[in-house]
């Protein structure tokens, strides 16, 4: 595949090339199990090595280090077959800042498995916001296994987002471990739209370890065809003025079929926890005051949905 | 009505329904005329806001006798979309949050377009800053009254022929009861068929024409003036059981 450039990788995702490849956007592309391109800033280091199936990536932002502009990263396979296995580990190391702009595509993908562990370290009062954005083709054949284990030390802030709105799911199974310590504050939001037979599996947990620490887990998903969503969101907070909310909400057309349980566990007198579902079809009020200014009832269908899933 | 200026535009004809088991709309007949302010008036509990859903088509107030005649052809089989497009459109009492829409998009869904400067525009009618308002969540973040002003800006966005207000200062503090009011006249300014629902007095004087319903049957219809004096001196002592019949004020 040395046919292949950054730029085609970076296109293929819905990005303009030119917004990324300059001197000072850092960056990581990666193509099947090849470094296609590479740049730093400095503070930030990035170790990286191919594996027989994808890479090893060790990437750390020195203590102090506030890195301006997000970080982009693409990790692509463009044929309609294969195996990518990524492997991160992040330190976000105390008091630095970053953010990382992921995105990941498989426009063509009929056989194409993408395995994602991260193993996430935000030190104290250090920032990491993470944004992934999918760009899957509309043939459903890709099957996205991510996992995150994640540790967010005292006074860290950590946020998390996960967008696959473009293109079918195929097989998705989200796996997140967030662990807050002291005044630590996380954040994992999902946004997907699934259809045909897609099969969307979410699984995030929470554990708000640390007195004041707060997290928030929420997902908004939108299913129609025969595509089945299944969320389990999980949040237990262990000390004391520990607050977190559980939010998850699923539009369901079709034949499609949308499941969500949380679980809210609280081992603190003092701590605090909160969850909201709402699952089912399209809100009528919202449908009709749209079809009452003349949309009709698809694009009413449409508009309501692209709102929850912005 | 006495307007000979005017013409019709809608017709509600014998028009009644039934929800749970009631009869709520008893065989009504109303005639709107072009261009003009009309209220509706009654106490709560009359049928004002069925009278409303049901010319606008809402699911569960399709299944009504009599028909209702817009332009001359009967609009009872049509969608509330269908409706929509022909040139009528409804604000609603109590308007919908929308979870992630910004009041822009709302804005251009109704003027099929996306056209920020009329958007902008439409909000300053009702008193609303563009620059603070365009790029704001339409969600649970607006106050009741902010919904309500953005709908009515939405509706100006629109340029429909009739729009139903249904009690449009309801969630209105005072001071932005005015913008409501300079609102109204805007939609007749630019040609709309206003028809305002409302059991205030203070709302109804806003009107030209007003029609006094209770228990689903029109009471009384002509000028302003004569309906605001018969509601505030007989409605509000009334407990409107057995409701009288028909009489024309001119
Ligand atoms: N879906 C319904 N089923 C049964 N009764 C209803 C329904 N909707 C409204 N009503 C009744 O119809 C009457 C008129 O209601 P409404 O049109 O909302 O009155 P108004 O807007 O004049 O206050 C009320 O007595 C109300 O309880
Ligand atoms: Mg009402």
């Amino acid at each position: 595949m040395s046919d292949i450039l950054p730029a085609d990788v970076l296109a293929s995702s819905g990005i303009d090339p030119h917004d990324v490849l300059t001197d000072d956007v850092a960056r990581l592309v990666v193509h099947e199990n090849k470094v296609l391109g590479s740049h730093l800033v400095p503070g930030l280091s990035v170790d990286v090595e191919e594996t027989a199936s994808g890479i090893d990536a060790a990437i750390t932002v020195k203590a102090g280090t506030v890195v301006a502009r997000p970080v982009h990263m693409c990790f692509g396979v463009l044929p309609e077959e294969g195996l990518q296995e990524i492997l991160l580990r992040i330190n976000v190391q105390d008091g630095a800042k970053v953010s990382i702009l992921a995105h990941c595509t498989f426009p063509n993908a009929l056989k194409v498995v993408h395995r994602m562990n991260a193993d996430i370290h935000v030190g104290k009062n250090a920032e990491y916001a993470y944004f992934e954005r999918h760009v899957h083709g509309d043939r459903g054949g890709v099957t996205v296994l991510p996992k995150a284990a994640v540790r967010v030390d005292e006074g860290g802030r950590f946020r998390t987002e996960f967008e696959l709105i473009k293109g079918r799911v195929g097989r998705m199974d989200i796996d997140y471990e967030t662990t807050c310590l002291k005044e630590a504050v996380m954040e994992m939001i999902a946004r997907i739209s699934g259809s045909g037979g897609d099969v969307i599996n979410i699984s995030e947990s929470g554990r708000l370890a640390g007195e004041n620490s707060r997290g928030v887990l929420k997902s908004y998903i939108a299913v129609r065809g025969h595509a089945q969503a299944h969320v389990k969101n999980t949040l237990v907070a262990e000390a004391a003025y520990a607050r977190g909310h559980v939010d998850c909400k699923e539009i369901v057309q079709d034949d499609a079929v949308a499941t969500a349980v949380p679980i809210v566990e609280v081992r603190n007198p003092k701590a605090f926890v909160t969850h909201e579902a709402a699952i089912g079809s399209v809100d009528s009020r919202q449908l009709e005051t749209l079809m009452s200014r003349g949309l009709n009832e698809e694009d009413a269908t449409e508009l309501i949905i692209s709102g929850l899933l912005s | 009505m006495s307007d000979a200026q005017g013409k019709g535009i809608l017709q509600v004809k014998d028009v009644s329904l039934e929800l749970g088991g009631k009869l709520i709309l008893d065989r009504l007949n109303i005639d709107f005329w072009s261009g003009h302010i009309h209220a509706v008036v009654g106490q709560n509990g009359a049928g004002k806001s069925t009278l409303a859903n049901t010319i606008m088509g809402l699911s569960g107030y399709r299944h009504h006798s009599g028909d209702i005649i817009f332009e001359g052809e009967t609009i009872k089989g049509l969608s509330v979309d269908q409706r929509a497009r022909r040139g009528i459109t409804l604000a609603w009492q109590e308007p919908a949050r929308f979870e992630g829409l910004k009041v822009s998009a709302l804005l251009f869904a109704a003027m099929r377009g996306k056209d920020r400067d009329r958007a902008a525009g439409a909000l300053e009618q009702v008193g609303l800053e563009p620059a603070a308002y365009l790029d704001r969540a339409a969600d649970k973040t607006l106050s009741g009254g902010e919904r309500k002003r953005i709908e009515l800006a939405s509706i100006l966005a629109m340029r429909p022929k009739v729009v139903l207000l249904d009690e449009p200062d309801s969630g209105i503090d005072v001071d932005a009861l005015e913008h409501i009011f300079s609102a109204m006249r805007s939609l007749k300014g630019q040609g709309t068929t206003v028809i305002v629902i409302t059991h205030s007095p203070t709302v109804l004087k806003q009107s030209e024409h007003a029609f006094l319903i209770c228990c689903g049957k029109l009471i009384y219809k002509g000028g302003t003036a004569e309906i605001s004096r018969y509601f505030e001196n007989t409605c509000g002592p009334c407990d409107h059981k057995g409701a009288p019949t028909l009489k024309e004020l001119t």
